[in-house]
């Protein structure tokens, strides 16, 4: 028998990365003190989970600045684009296969 | 040994054992509690409604509240009826006169009088049809607990006036060349194409007030006689109506 989870990504289990993603689809571009406020999450939590998903390859990081205070901003890349639809088909998959 | 001294050995030795037994069983619970629902934590239903609200939260202002539309609705109607009221008084007085174009050139008091007096009106209502329309949305979005001034309602509020301050420049130039019958239609279409513009970035059906404020201002154009009217519907009748259809729709159970 299949796995039924076999095709959920393991790097979205976490639910500030699935929310990081989820924002980042329909937005071209959100800085990091923006994803803050709406996930209501810290400083180091974040930005730990945003070095995961930039190792893999699904967000880019843009760094600049206004006036001296740094902004960091971050896009999805295709990649990222591409494993986050595939993960929401695999769940909607595992709904259609639960009724 | 005392036998006080070794009573109070006793309570306390039995105190606490039970304390770390408590303790114990509870750390046991939590593990128990952890184990059992890790891999049914966020069961996928739940997870895609996340996804949905999450992506809905940041691209677009959700608070925009029914009661603003009914509320600037009714504003548009009071202020129509004013200013009706107010030219009717002006036609009366010159017994049958008509207030458009061909009398511009000659401007005589009344009718500076009446232009003045067209200008408050305009201007008190759409003063207080803005306040009363952001009073409600300004209560809605903290009911919601969403920011009344983040980066969704900067992009709303910037794609909703663009449209209509280039509008309202071009109904002020037109006036200035003394086409009135412009005034009416022109504020439809404007604030027509401004709806549909804001549909991206609020909730989407506010893109079926804006046709209908289209559609209204097109008829206009070729029948411009009763511009008050067409503006009364527009403005007016179709704002309380897509505002009493999203309370209905968003609203009503909480």
């Amino acid at each position: 028998m299949k796995n039924p989870i076999e095709n959920l990504n393991k790097i979205f289990d976490s639910r500030i990365r699935m929310g990081v993603m989820s924002i980042l689809i329909v937005n071209e571009e959100v800085s990091f003190n923006d994803l803050k406020k709406m996930l209501d999450v810290t400083d180091g939590n974040l930005a730990s989970h945003m070095v995961n998903l930039e190792e893999n390859g699904y967000v880019k990081v843009h760094k600049g600045f206004i006036g001296r205070k740094t902004n960091t901003t971050y896009s999805i890349t295709r990649a990222g684009e591409k494993a986050f639809k595939d993960h929401i088909e695999a769940l909607e998959n595992m709904i259609k296969g639960m009724k | 040994m005392s036998v006080a001294a070794f009573s109070r050995f006793l309570q306390k030795y039995f105190t606490d054992q039970t304390t770390k037994a408590w303790k114990c069983q509870k750390s046991l619970l939590t593990l128990f509690y952890k184990v059992l629902f890790m891999d049914s934590q966020h069961p996928p239903l739940e997870t895609l409604q996340d996804i949905k609200r999450m992506m809905e939260r940041s691209s677009r202002f959700i608070s925009l509240s029914g009661w603003s539309g009914i509320s600037a609705g009714i504003c548009a109607l009071l202020g129509a009826w004013a200013a009706h009221h107010r030219i009717y008084n002006y036609i009366q007085s010159r017994r049958g006169g008509s207030y458009y174009r061909h009398e511009v050139p000659s401007l005589n008091d009344n009718a500076m009088l009446l232009l003045h007096d067209l200008w408050m009106i305009a201007a008190i209502t759409f003063a207080t049809a803005f306040i009363s329309a952001f009073l409600f949305t300004w209560v809605r979005s903290r009911r919601n607990g969403t920011p009344m001034w983040d980066r969704t309602v900067q992009r709303l509020a910037w794609n909703t006036i663009l449209p209509m301050v280039i509008g309202g420049l071009v109904i002020l130039r037109a006036m200035q060349w003394g086409y009135f019958e412009f005034v009416a239609p022109g504020c439809l279409i404007f604030y027509g194409l401004a709806l549909v513009n804001a549909s991206k970035y609020t909730l989407g059906e506010i893109r079926y007030l804006g046709y209908g404020q289209l559609v209204l201002g097109i008829i206009n154009l070729w029948v411009p006689v009763d511009g008050l009217y067409f503006w009364a519907a527009g403005f007016g009748i179709l704002h309380i109506v897509y505002g009493a259809v999203m309370w209905w729709k968003y609203e009503r159970k909480s």
